[in-house]
């Protein structure tokens, strides 16, 4: 004891331990705390919040932006952004389309085609992959920010995928085709199953796979991971050409949906996308930060908004400028935790 | 002293725009030696040392390791010859933990392809505790202190099992007793045959745990000797190419009224601590990594919150609850990580120089730029700072010279305390001694100095009093006269000195 003031200083720090743990407990898990107390509240202020149906159509409705979201958090995590999806969802839209329409209609994009299935799904994925290579080249080998790169492809490809059909609609797409989009499997509609699948594939990809890890060591400090071998350049294109393949694939779900390729579909997309995965938790100003669970829950607390607020008869108009509140709280929250950790 | 070499780089250069980094430089390094790298900031040794590990090709020149001509054209090539490396620049992930930083771009996999976490933490475990390295592997990297990533570093380029590793100022974070274990460390590697090239300016390191010693200078091969033929004044001579008879231009300067006076204060990592100091004199604070030297400065500046005690500046009682309140009364910090909380990187050096005090040069909302230009190159002059023009960007200076640029804002800021963290970390010995020589004139026109250093020979030869801190608590105080270094070590560990 080498003074009395020991004693009171040590008990000051116990109260300061149990407050961290508190505040790391809050920041890992304060999210998913945030969600169920948002469903608690919506319970109680609709009854007909929690009804099967109505919880089906949130996650059925979210399923599009949250595929996109799965690609862009990785994006985010490597320290990039993607403006891009939402007109990649355009254009995979109407060229997965052209691919799937019935050949009994008598003005066919592509006269007399008779398919199968699985090329207009593959058209879809590989064009998305595709727009994300040129993405990911333009980032990691001419080093253009993120941003500036996929600005550009998110102008360009929308006129892409307008060139493509003259501005025209594609419809009267095949009953198989329209399956993925408005079909059940086990009373689940089959783009909420095609989420669920995804997100754990992206989930064991990002946290438990090379690939993963490298892409959040680039994020959190790209030099420390070149001086470890690491090949910055591959890994970054690739973290693109994923998040394109999953824009791919919401361009497939969305059109099939509707039971149509528009060029016009996924205006705003990838905004939303980028606005769940940083509810979610991922860091826009510091890379390497971002799970896909976060995302998902971003996702969700997104479409359970939209639905309680539709319940309660809120105009669509307030629907924006609650979201808009959302996102920026979620970053505030962001930047207290970026400090707390420092 | 006859093992063969394992490495040999000859004839080697590197240009860079306007730069002729190296000219036509060699180095050999024998299989189980430490070979010591010296030279000023520069001097070429860290873009070599860049060459070896894939990070630059070199213009001309060839490099044979293991009698294997090499053509290394990335790190990943470089690691996997046998080649690892400490870098200078602290290199975490900070959301990784530590296993996983010290993994990174090798980590194992089980037979179905995934990242083995169970195994990596196993291995970094047994790593970690092979190297006595007290840290645990789970923990993320941005939990840990500079010095605590500076020991996973060095685990890190342990763990690479490499024939040859460069150690890039490896103690330049790490305290004395962590150092110890780092030799330990080098010895066990050396014994195992492996060869290690050693950069650091620290010179009791070069001697106490070097083979041979290569000199460069200037981007130019100057000479390798073993470092038992060599004296402390003959390697600095090679290095400097001049004779530096006295690095710590030390004056006794006549003391006058106290300027600061420190009651009882605490904070954050530091408690009542109690210290003034007096025009004049400099006060020299020494202590282990994590002893709260830092936080103590920080507090008294008002960068952090203080609770309890009193500051009296000149005689009375002031409170100073922001940086502003400190400069207002007379103060001025130099903060010990200078990229981090000092410089503007991409801004000139003119810039640099006048923004903490911009409010002396306006003239209604005008800046007078004319004013400015005339302060700075004085202040240049004064400083000898090497810059082809006040306009170029301080990322393009030295380390030293960004020091100097650095000292100079606060100098023009006409201060009466200069608060001093680590001023010499990572910076040459020529530029040392300039620095040393600066302080010297400043408390000669009657100013005070108060001078946090890890270094014992900096404190010892530079401060008039010491004071001891170990873990938050004031350790102890000592005189000049009275100072020695095992005296000094004996308070920073918490030993009392009568025991």
């Amino acid at each position: 004891m080498k003074n009395p003031g020991a004693i009171t200083a040590s008990r000051a720090e116990n109260g300061q331990q149990i407050g961290q743990l508190i505040a790391r407990i809050f920041s890992k898990y304060g999210i998913f705390l945030i969600f169920a107390a948002m469903v608690v509240v919506a319970s109680f202020l609709s009854p007909a919040f929690m009804s099967r149906i109505n919880l089906i159509n949130i996650v059925r409705q979210m399923s599009v932006v949250g595929l996109i979201a799965l690609g862009v958090t990785g994006v985010i995590v490597s320290a990039g952004i993607d403006l891009s999806s939402g007109s990649v969802v355009g254009l995979t839209a109407v060229v997965a389309a052209s691919f799937a329409q019935d050949p009994e209609y008598a003005t066919m994009f592509y006269p007399g085609l008779n398919v199968p299935l699985i090329v207009p799904v593959l058209a879809a994925c590989g064009v998305g992959a595709l727009v994300g290579l040129v993405n990911g080249t333009l980032v990691a080998k001419t080093r253009i920010p993120p941003f500036i790169a996929t600005l550009g492809t998110f102008t360009a490809i929308r006129g892409l995928a307008l060139l493509y059909t003259g501005g025209r609609p594609i419809s009267d797409l095949t009953d198989s085709y329209n399956f993925i989009g408005q079909g059940d499997v086990f009373g689940l509609p089959v783009p909420i199953i095609i989420l669920v699948v995804m997100a754990v594939v992206t989930h064991i990809l990002y946290a438990h796979t090379k690939f993963g890890k490298y892409i959040y060591a680039i994020g959190g400090n790209e030099q420390a991971a070149r001086v470890s071998g690491i090949n910055a350049s591959k890994y970054k294109m690739l973290i693109y050409v994923y998040a394109g393949f999953l824009a791919g694939l919401a361009g497939l779900v969305v059109s099939s949906r509707i039971g149509s390729g528009q060029p016009g579909l996924g205006v705003g997309y990838e905004l939303d996308a980028i606005a769940a995965a940083v509810i979610g938790g991922s860091s826009l100003s510091a890379g390497g930060i971002g799970t896909v669970a976060g995302t998902i829950v971003g996702a969700l607390i997104i479409g359970v908004l939209n639905n309680i607020l539709d319940l309660m008869n809120v105009s669509a108009y307030w629907q924006q400028i609650i979201k808009g509140c959302i996102i920026v709280g979620a970053v505030i929250i962001d930047q207290l935790k970026q400090r707390g950790g420092k | 002293m006859q093992n063969e070499y394992v490495l040999t780089m000859e004839g080697i250069s590197k240009q860079f725009p306007g730069v002729r980094a190296l000219n036509d430089v060699q180095l050999r390094t024998r299989k189980g030696t430490v070979h010591a790298l010296m030279g000023e900031n520069g001097a070429g040794k860290s873009t070599l040392m860049k060459c070896l590990i894939g990070l630059y090709t070199p213009d001309s020149g060839t490099i044979t390791f293991k009698g294997e001509r090499l053509n290394i054209a990335d790190t990943h090539y470089a690691l996997s010859k046998g080649i690892s490396m400490i870098h200078q620049e602290l290199s975490p992930i900070p959301q990784m933990t530590v296993a996983e930083n010290i993994y990174l771009g090798r980590e194992p996999t089980t037979w179905y392809g995934l990242v083995d976490m169970r195994k990596m933490n196993r291995m970094a475990t047994e790593l970690l505790e092979r190297l006595r390295i007290k840290i645990k592997p789970t923990v993320n990297m941005c939990e840990l202190s500079i010095a605590n990533t500076q020991l996973v570093e060095i685990a890190k380029a342990v763990s690479y099992d490499s024939d040859l590793i460069i150690m890039d100022e490896p103690t330049s974070a790490i305290t004395e007793a962590e150092v110890e274990g780092l030799f330990n460390i080098i010895k066990s590697l050396r014994e195992q045959g492996r060869a290690i090239i050693y950069i650091s300016h620290k010179m009791d390191e070069i001697f106490k745990i070097t083979d041979e010693v290569t000199v460069f200078r200037d981007g130019q091969y100057i000479g390798t000797d073993p470092t038992c033929d060599l004296s402390h004044g003959k390697l600095i001579e090679k290095m400097v190419g001049r004779t530096l008879t006295d690095m710590f231009h030390k004056e006794t300067v006549e003391l006058g009224p106290v300027f600061l006076e420190v009651e009882n204060l605490s904070g954050k990592g530091f408690r009542n601590v109690s210290f003034q100091v007096r025009r004049g004199e400099i006060l020299g604070v020494a202590g282990l990594i994590g002893a709260g030297r830092t936080e103590t400065m920080e507090g008294v500046f008002g960068v952090t919150r203080t609770h309890g005690g009193t500051i009296k500046v000149n005689g009375k009682q002031v409170t100073i609850k922001s940086p502003a309140d400190a400069i207002r009364h007379g103060m001025a910090l130099l903060t010990e990580d200078r990229k981090l909380t000092g410089l503007y990187l991409n801004a000139s050096v003119r810039e640099n120089m006048f923004i903490a005090n911009i409010k002396r040069y306006l003239f209604g909302p005008f800046v007078r730029f004319r004013k400015i230009e005339k302060d700075c190159s004085k202040m240049r002059d004064l400083m000898r700072i090497k810059t082809p023009s006040l306009m170029q960007l301080v990322k393009f200076l030295s380390g030293g010279n960004q020091q100097k640029v650095l000292i100079s804002r606060w100098l023009l800021t006409e201060p009466d305390l200069l608060i001093l963290d680590e001023p010499t970390r990572g910076i040459d010995v020529g530029a040392k001694s300039e620095i040393y020589r600066l302080m010297t004139e400043f408390v000669r026109s009657g100013k005070a100095i108060i001078m946090i250093s890890s270094e014992l020979p900096e404190i010892l030869g530079m401060s008039d009093r010491i004071m001891v801190m170990h873990e938050g608590d004031k350790a102890g105080e000592l005189s000049r006269a009275e100072a020695t270094q095992e005296k000094i070590l004996h308070l920073a560990t918490g030993l009392s000195l009568t025991s």
